[in-house]
């Protein structure tokens, strides 16, 4: 093959030379044939529903519609209605909430396992392949396992933390208690993510050149030194990558929430999403919900813009 | 520094273990009796698989992992050939079109799925379908179809493909082979990282799907484990043997293929790290 390979090398850029006219049609033909399937689902599936959530949030269509009720273009009313939507305020903020909560603890202990199983140990393999194993667990599974341990009363997490506290704290009613129910939501949502993420930066921590920690040992800098002056620099993009997908998946908060309190008690666990499914889909306002989809998407939109702009500050400084 | 990686293994894995020793336990008297204490996870009293096999009387569990494994099956293979072949014209064809085609793929990267549910499912609903159907809602081919094409899978493959050395491509194309040859029997064979990758990402998605199913299926004949799951979870009374037996038969096939090609999920989930 490497024979081969070396045989055909004159011809290499033969690509960037110009062909017969009718080469380049056939290619073209092909081209688009290969890339047919691919462009009518997306545009089916993705591009229009995306433009008719744009469309839509202007209606107060309805999933089944009602012949004598026609559909309305009621302007801006929808997004109006918004402001004054408790659900809506609520789920909105309990994503920032989970955003300023889960984020920094996510991302650090994701950080914390990654340099863990990053060491020259024994056996280090079975404890990476340990905290990635939630990964591999199917959120809704995740959510009935974790309501069994949240049971009220006689739980396992509630008869931990009597023990630990010798019987003074508890037992919690973790799921129906308005301030304690979106904490524990927290808890289980970093229980299942962090192994994504420290395999993220497993990748990061071993992109990092063995000359830099040579170079700083050699000026005599301790283990904290070298995590700080070397480490953490090396991962900026990791970490921005980490940080802004994560506060994307918060705002995408669904699974958990509806099989685990349907965003209640009165609305303490309430989303962006879970409003959304509700209205659109139990309510069947589908202008309703496309006006929340598009709240949804533009801050999903500021997110991601945030991240391409840190990013490509980066590569232009190198 | 073991004893900290031991206690941090721990919390990682005592939700499954204590879904494992529950689902045995067959009397549900001892499964709430224990789980108050450490007890929750030894195998004690009446062990069997009696909670197995209530899961499968009382409710079709074979139908629903048929569902899933049919729906994800057909959505990552499908999703695998499609996505792969565009990537492959972006990558390698000239043609007019494409950089502007490229750049709306990217663009497409950042529409979240929830943001289109609603009006998809709206469109849906009324979409025509073989046989005089005039809804696609509560079948499989709704499951399946609008989740084949998926832009951040194509760029993943665009990445991968542009890696690969031309020269191979272009002795075959001197030799008069045709562009889907090449493709198929040059370009595959080089790309089975890509493939692999591409495949586990896409299968760990859809396997938890919930929301879209949740939405377009009303029956257990089409639907997924992850509804039944949820739709048992709602019944009374709740019988955690039963659960946590359902909980174990979801997780186990998944977590045995994991454990089999480890090497392989944790590369992919490396390179979704490229994103952006």
């Amino acid at each position: 093959m490497a024979a081969e390979a070396t045989a055909v090398k004159d011809i290499k850029n033969a690509s960037e030379e110009p062909r017969p006219a009718s080469w380049r049609r056939s290619e073209s033909t092909m081209a688009w044939f290969f890339s047919a399937p691919a462009i009518v689902f997306l545009t089916i599936f993705l591009v229009v529903p995306f433009l008719m959530a744009i469309g839509l949030s202007f209606t107060d269509q309805r999933l089944i519609p009602n012949p004598n009720l026609p559909t309305q273009f009621i302007g801006f009313r929808n997004f109006v209605r918004l402001l004054d939507d408790e659900a809506f305020l609520r789920g909105l903020l309990n994503n920032f909430y989970f955003v300023v909560v889960v984020v920094p603890l996510q991302t650090s202990l994701a950080l914390f396992l990654a340099i863990l199983v990053n060491q020259e140990l024994k056996g280090v393999n079975a404890y990476r392949t340990i905290y990635f194993t939630p990964v591999v667990t199917t959120m809704v599974v995740v959510a009935i396992i974790w309501t069994f341990l949240y049971n009220p009363g006689q739980g396992l997490i509630n008869a931990f933390i009597q023990t630990i506290s010798f019987g003074r704290l508890g037992p919690y009613n973790w799921l129906q208690d308005t301030k304690l129910v979106f904490p524990a939501i927290m808890l289980l949502s970093i229980w299942q993510g962090a192994g994504f993420q420290m395999v993220i930066y497993l990748a990061g921590l071993q992109d990092i050149p063995d000359e830099l920690y040579e170079a700083a040992d050699v000026d005599g800098a301790n283990v904290i030194q070298q995590f700080l002056h070397v480490t953490l620099p090396q991962l900026r993009n990791t970490t921005i990558f980490v940080v802004l997908s994560t506060t994307i998946l918060a705002f995408k908060l669904f699974t958990q929430v509806e099989v685990m309190t349907r965003g209640g008690p009165q609305n303490a666990s309430m989303t962006t999403i879970v409003h959304l499914v509700h209205q659109g889909w139990k309510n069947l306002k589908v202008g309703y919900a496309s006006a929340i989809s598009i709240v949804f998407f533009l801050i999903v939109l500021g997110v991601s813009l945030l991240q391409r702009y840190f990013l490509r500050e980066e590569r232009e400084v190198e | 520094m073991y004893a900290l990686m031991t206690l941090l293994a721990f919390f990682f894995l005592f939700p499954l273990v204590f879904m494992l020793v529950s689902s045995i336990k067959n009397n549900e008297m001892q499964v709430t009796g224990d789980m108050s204490s450490l007890y929750a996870f030894v195998p004690r009293g009446d062990l069997g698989f009696q909670n197995y096999t209530d899961v499968f009387q009382q409710l079709e569990f074979g139908r629903l992992m048929f569902n899933s494994v049919l729906v994800v099956g057909m959505t990552v293979v499908l999703g695998l050939l499609f996505n792969s072949l565009i990537a492959y014209a972006l990558a390698r064809l000239r043609f007019k079109g494409r950089n502007w085609l490229l750049s709306i793929v990217i663009a497409l990267i950042i529409i979240p799925f929830e943001s289109v549910a609603v009006p998809l499912l709206l469109l849906v609903n009324n979409l025509p379908w073989f046989g005089g159907m005039n809804t696609w809602l509560d079948t499989y081919h709704v499951q399946i179809i609008p989740f084949m094409a998926d832009a951040f899978s194509i760029f993943l493959f665009y990445q991968f493909f542009i890696g690969i050395p031309v020269d191979l491509e272009e002795a075959a194309l001197v030799d008069g082979a045709s562009r889907f040859r090449i493709f198929w029997n040059v370009v595959l064979p080089l790309s089975r990282p890509v493939f692999a990758t591409v495949a586990i990402l896409q299968f760990l998605t859809h396997w938890g799907d919930f929301l879209w199913p949740l939405m377009v299926t009303r029956g257990p004949q089409v639907r997924p484990l992850t509804i039944g799951m949820q739709s048992f979870f709602g019944q009374d009374p709740r019988l955690w043997g039963d659960l946590m037996a359902f909980a174990s038969m979801i997780t186990l096939p998944v977590l045995v293929v994991f454990l089999l090609f480890q090497k392989w999920f944790v590369q992919s989930v490396a390179t979704s790290g490229i994103k952006g």
